[in-house]
């Protein structure tokens, strides 16, 4: 790193520890407007010990919906991450196939969600296949945009010489074009990613299954906010966030994989 | 070295080019290459240098005229051809000599003979010791030379040169203008290259074709008599100054008709 280098020890270690100082201000501040509260006010906001407590007392309940919705994300963000993919090559092939598709792709974008969930309860019923479909549904979009967006970008310099040596169209497509849409394809994934766990709660909150320990998240707000447990919803939101982290994380590494030998955004300082 | 043939190598005769129903690019031009010829073309920006380079390329049609290539017309005569793009045009996901291998990869060429020849290029333009080196690990220079192993990796008999060292400095310009010139001597390819430096035209060439622009013709032609292999020498001897001197007034004179 070249800052690391221009930093005396000093800074680099304030640098470091300056994340936790502003973690415990904020907890020092929550605890603040807790104390200011008025006795009939107090059940509003729990205090960050009450959050812990209920992490405990929730865990096994928040752990397994944990799961239930990290799977429902999971497989929702894999079958958008494949089916767009197909679907902007599919795209990619001409400017008429993009004019005749994306005004749909739009329309789909533009439905909302929960005017859709219902419909889905109505199709495949309430459970792990509509949460699937809600995911799919809101990780879509920008992944195919994206993704289309890199398979149509390729440098055209690339594209003349591919021809001058009588390459076959899905010579250009696998060699170049694909490759070449990478860091696209990648940035849309990142967005996918943020988006998945959001989706998969929202999609259980409104079309989720709570027979038999299937419910996630979103059932569990659900069961949470009806008895007025503040204490584990605030357990249940950090854990929802807790899981957008793990998808991001995951996202970061398969590009750091596929991208840092050769793409300037892991350019390395000594190049 | 190079065997004499009466034939040209590349023809061109009466070509015109326009896009679309846009105004005229290229007007009736005619010249022809013999075999080993290092042609420049040179001329004020919208003369249709490149143009010139992408019709004989096969790369765009012509508008009328006709342009033989080795007895055929462009778009057969590919494999005859390597094109050298004014960017390095590297797949920056693919190694040095991964770069290389590319033609001879989308040809379907045994693996063996690849190697062998993608080892040999890269021996040619110096390279040999960065085979593995991704293309943003490489300098200006560096990249431009993989782009020159990787056309010579087909074994073209005519190489179309479209500005390569124009983004480089001089001393490297100079450097890899030897490099190409001392390629050439042991590889007897016919080379159309274009460029905007009348010291480039002078020290690579045996015939400087000068275009005046809107539309491009043809004005003039030079022939460059200094004896092959070419040195740093040549370039600081009176005569090669006075060329250039003599060039520079011509293009000059071009670039003031319009």
């Amino acid at each position: 790193m070249a800052t690391a280098k221009t930093d005396s020890g000093f800074q680099a270690l304030a640098r470091r520890l300056m994340p936790f100082v502003t973690g415990i201000g904020m907890i020092l501040v929550w605890y603040g407007i807790c104390m200011s509260l008025s006795a009939d006010q107090r059940f509003l906001l729990p205090t960050p010990h009450e959050v812990a407590r209920a992490f405990v007392e929730k865990g096994p309940a928040l752990w397994s919906a944990a799961l239930n919705t990290g799977g429902g994300a999971l497989i929702g963000f894999g079958l958008a991450v494949g089916l767009s993919f197909l679907f902007a090559l599919f795209l990619s092939l001409s400017p008429l196939v993009r004019a005749s598709f994306y005004p749909y792709l739009m329309i789909l974008q533009m439905t909302p969600i929960i005017v859709i969930a219902p419909i889905l309860i109505l199709w495949v019923g309430p459970g792990l296949k509509s949460v699937v479909i809600i995911t799919f549904l809101i990780c879509f979009f920008p992944m195919v945009v994206n993704t289309t967006q890199g398979l149509i970008s390729t440098d055209r310099n690339l594209v003349a010489f591919f021809t001058m040596c009588k390459a076959t169209r899905w010579q250009e497509i696998l060699l170049l074009r694909v490759p070449a849409a990478l860091p696209y394809f990648f940035t849309g994934l990142r967005i996918a990613a943020t988006l998945a766990p959001i989706g998969a709660i929202v999609g259980d909150y409104i079309a989720g299954n709570s027979a038999g320990g299937q419910g996630g998240l979103g059932f569990l707000t659900i069961i949470y906010s009806s008895q007025f447990q503040m204490g584990a919803l605030f357990a249940t939101a950090a854990v929802g966030c807790l899981l957008g982290f793990v998808f991001v994380a995951g996202v970061i590494a398969l590009s750091w994989l596929a991208l840092h030998k050769w793409h300037d955004s892991f350019s390395q300082s000594d190049t | 070295m190079i065997e004499e043939n009466p034939l040209p190598i590349v023809e061109l005769r009466d070509v015109d080019k326009r896009y679309g129903d846009g105004p005229l690019i290229l007007d009736k031009i005619t010249f022809s290459a013999k075999r080993g010829d290092f042609i420049t073309l040179i001329g004020p920006s919208g003369c249709g240098k490149s143009t010139i380079l992408k019709l004989i390329s096969g790369l765009n049609p012509i508008s009328s005229g006709r342009i033989v290539v080795d007895g055929l017309e462009p778009r057969n005569a590919v494999e005859k051809l390597a094109f050298v793009f004014q960017e390095p045009t590297l797949l920056p996901w693919r190694t040095v000599a991964q770069n290389v291998e590319v033609p001879l990869r989308l040809h379907g060429s045994d693996p063996k003979l690849r190697d062998e020849v993608v080892g040999k290029s890269l021996a040619l333009v110096g390279l040999a010791d960065r085979k593995d080196y991704y293309p943003r690990q490489l300098s200006g220079g560096q990249k431009m030379r993989v782009s020159i192993a990787r056309a010579l990796s087909v074994s073209p008999r005519i190489l179309l040169l479209d500005e390569p060292f124009g983004a480089l400095d001089e001393m490297t310009r100079d450097h890899l203008n030897e490099e190409l010139l001392a390629i050439r001597q042991q590889l007897a390819w016919t080379a159309f290259f274009v460029t905007h430096s009348v010291s480039e035209a002078v020290f690579l060439s045996n015939r400087i074709i000068v275009l005046s622009a809107n539309p491009g013709r043809v004005h003039s032609e030079v022939r460059v008599e200094f004896p092959y292999p070419r040195t740093e020498e040549t370039r600081e001897s009176a005569g090669f100054q006075k060329m250039v001197a003599e060039v520079s007034k011509i293009l000059r004179s071009v670039e003031r008709l319009h």
